[in-house]
């Protein structure tokens, strides 16, 4: 069933103006472990339940678990309150291999697999949904770019910095191209030997930190969408100008800032054989192509923010509970009463379905099923789950969630960007509605 | 000097865990109860990786007594930088009576089997609260043991160690081979990276059993009962010295 789905959707994307969503691109991920061992001896197949681990991913999330309650606890307030990254806190990602964590050992990486992202991802999230976004950005978004489109050269450039030093941003939206995103009117001109880039791009999450920029911007206008490309560009060069951050009401700590391109000059990637290797300034993967890249890369970080979603939901009910256990009214704890018992079950509920439909998206990607769909649906689900939780976890603590000497209401407001970025909830519910009319042509 | 330090790991209920007793006093509830490397294990194989960086030895060996699950134990070790795992298969009845004396037994065994230069040991287990193995492992040995240990320095053929003792500290030199166990200010204990992790399933973990090492596991001990600690009542403000000694002498202390 789903092989002549894909099918379907390949032709139909040459007939939909807007392929958002619905052009698979035909992206074919790598799946590094086998699905789940099931046959037994008697040939007699057991599926062992979603939550199952391998050892490593195991020992994984245990360690990051450890990590990020220990040394990202301890500064989650200040951040949020300077609205700064703590520097101490970036060096120790680099360091545990948090930000390589797919990326080949030969570059510097962890060599693990996309699951052990989205557990990680998950794990930041329960302590810090800042620290977990700029996890998720670079492994989700910049090391998977790089890795399936990066020429030899770029990949022994770039791969080895981003698992050991270097930040990475994915510049797609503009002030007038949001959900709208291949309206983008960013241009890039081509000169002889080089292009020389226009525009200026808005919402760029870790930019205050990044040392490269990969730019969507259309080297032919008239071609629409089949125009855009994506650029490298390095922090350094001339005519990039990194904009004020914006003051946001959460996710503070991660610094989102507007930016413009002014006559930046980008050399092309040249063909070479022997020769001095002219790396910086480059293109990824075609020209033209960058839609379709785009497209590809943020159905798989649509997973990713899902992840961070849900272990902001699960760190938000994680702190809750305890306070609903010891405190005292009425003679018995808040948490005794039926109203509240009810409320909470619900709410355990809803982040228990969230994270079923997370790694099940996360696992059949893995498996090199089509998963968009199911992405999409983890996404939309996970993002309004936190809302929903933060929400009621502030009403269950009382005055004292009110308060920011408790972390609930951070929780609360780091949750609304989800429902927002990496497509809007209403993007998702129209992707999907998309699939499932597609599911019912015969 | 073979440069071989082995490394004695135990799988422990977590130290955050609140532990409950069963329910007929038997012993305490470990089913499904989350379990992690003793603290002092984490510092014994600190210690040890950190000697190995600093080239003074050339392997870790991380060795670890139980049931099946103790092998996550010994992968943790190597996630630290341990080069090898032990894994001495103790199960069922066996594993509820293994206490100091049959570990050290074990320990001593795989010390002249591996031949070890050094074996550290964290000073006790957060469950027990024996603090006998490393002792009664270097006196199996005969081996010379530095027990406390807030500072370990190897020094040519022989080692360097600065005590934590109830005057102070105390700084003894002996030879090696020898036994020291990790107090918990020698080192802060390094996370395992997600690298170190992946690495860590490439090193090999050999399984073996007592037997193997001719190793008898019978215990000298029984354990009787099992009860929580009473609970602590509330104590009784008094105003004035001679308040209190009017109390003292009502309980009949004075």
């Amino acid at each position: 069933m789903a092989a002549p789905l894909v099918r379907i959707l390949s032709k139909s994307c040459r007939q939909i103006s807007r392929p958002w969503g619905a052009c698979q691109a035909g992206w074919r991920s790598t799946s590094h472990r086998p699905a789940t061992d099931m046959a037994s001896d008697q040939g007699v197949v057991s599926f062992p339940p979603l939550q199952t681990y391998s050892e490593e991913e195991n020992m994984m999330r245990e360690a990051v678990k450890k990590y990020a309650q220990e040394r990202i606890g301890p500064f989650v307030s200040k951040m949020d309150e300077n609205c700064v990254m703590d520097k101490e806190v970036l060096d120790s990602l680099f360091e545990q291999g948090l930000m390589g964590i797919e990326i080949d050992p030969e570059y510097g990486g962890t060599g693990s697999t996309f699951f052990s992202s989205i557990l990680v991802i998950e794990e930041l999230a329960k302590v810090d949904a800042s620290v977990a976004v700029l996890c998720d950005i670079q492994n989700t978004l910049i090391n998977t770019l790089f890795s399936k489109l990066g020429t030899a050269a770029q990949k022994e450039q770039y791969l080895s910095r981003l698992s050991t030093d270097m930040i990475g941003s994915f510049c797609l939206s503009e002030a007038e191209a949001g959900s709208d995103a291949f309206a983008l009117k960013t241009r890039a001109e081509k000169h002889k030997d080089y292009y020389v880039i226009n525009g200026s791009k808005m919402w760029i999450s870790n930019a205050e930190h990044a040392g490269v920029f990969l730019v969507m911007a259309n080297v032919d206008p008239s071609a629409g969408y089949r125009g855009i490309t994506c650029f490298i560009v390095d922090r350094d060069t001339e005519g990039l100008e990194i904009c004020k951050k914006e003051n946001k009401l959460g996710l503070r700590a991660s610094s989102t800032c507007p930016l413009n391109f002014d006559n930046v000059k980008v050399r092309p990637n040249t063909l070479h054989h022997g020769g001095p290797m002219y790396l910086e300034k480059n293109i990824l993967g075609q020209i033209g192509h960058g839609y379709k890249y785009a497209i590809g890369m943020l159905n798989e970080g649509r997973i990713g923010i899902a992840a961070q979603m849900l272990g902001l939901a699960q760190g938000c009910f994680d702190n809750t509970i305890p306070y609903t256990r010891q405190r005292v009214q009425f003679g018995k704890r808040i948490f005794d009463f039926q109203g509240m018992q009810h409320q909470i079950s619900h709410v355990a509920t809803q982040i228990e379905a969230a994270r079923l439909l997370t790694y099940n998206a996360a696992r059949m990607k893995e498996a090199g099923r089509p998963f968009i769909k199911e992405a999409c649906m983890a996404k939309y689900f996970s993002a309004e789950v936190a809302t929903l939780t933060t929400s009621k976890c502030i009403e269950w603590m009382g005055g004292v969630g009110f308060t920011k000497d408790y972390p609930i209401e951070k929780y609360y407001r780091d949750c609304k960007i989800g429902t927002i970025y990496e497509g809007t909830t209403n993007v998702q519910l129209s992707t999907m509605a998309k699939f499932i009319d597609k599911e019912y042509d015969h | 000097m073979s440069g071989r330090v082995l490394v004695g790991v135990k799988r422990v209920i977590d130290y955050a865990v609140k532990i409950r007793v069963k329910p007929d006093n038997s012993g305490i509830v470990t089913d499904g109860v989350k379990h992690s490397m003793n603290p002092f294990c984490e510092i014994a194989i600190e210690e040890a990786v950190k000697l190995k960086e600093k080239k003074l030895i050339k392997e870790v060996v991380a060795v670890s007594c139980g049931p099946q699950q103790s092998q996550e134990t010994i992968r943790t070790a190597l996630a630290m930088g341990a080069d090898r795992g032990i894994h001495v298969e103790v199960t069922g009845k066996d594993y509820e009576a293994l206490g100091p004396l049959q570990v050290s037994k074990i320990m001593a065994a795989l010390a002249k089997k591996e031949d070890a230069q050094l074996i550290i040991l964290g000073k006790q287990a957060i469950d027990d609260d024996c603090n006998q193995t490393g002792q009664m492992t270097a006196a199996l040995l005969d081996w010379p043991q530095g027990t406390f240990a807030s500072e370990v320095a190897l020094e040519g053929d022989k080692v360097k160690v600065v005590r934590e003792i109830d005057g102070g500290l105390e700084t003894i030199k002996i030879n090696t081979p020898a036994v020291v166990t990790a107090d918990l200010r020698l080192n802060t204990p390094r996370y395992a990276t997600l690298p170190n992790i992946m690495k860590a399933k490439k090193k090999k973990i050999a399984n073996m059993k007592p037997a193997d090492l001719g190793v008898d596991l019978t215990s000298r001990l029984e354990v009787l009962r099992v009860d929580e600690p009473p609970q602590r009542q509330a104590g009784v403000k008094v105003e004035t010295v001679e308040d209190l000694v009017g109390k003292l002498k009502e309980a009949g202390t004075i």
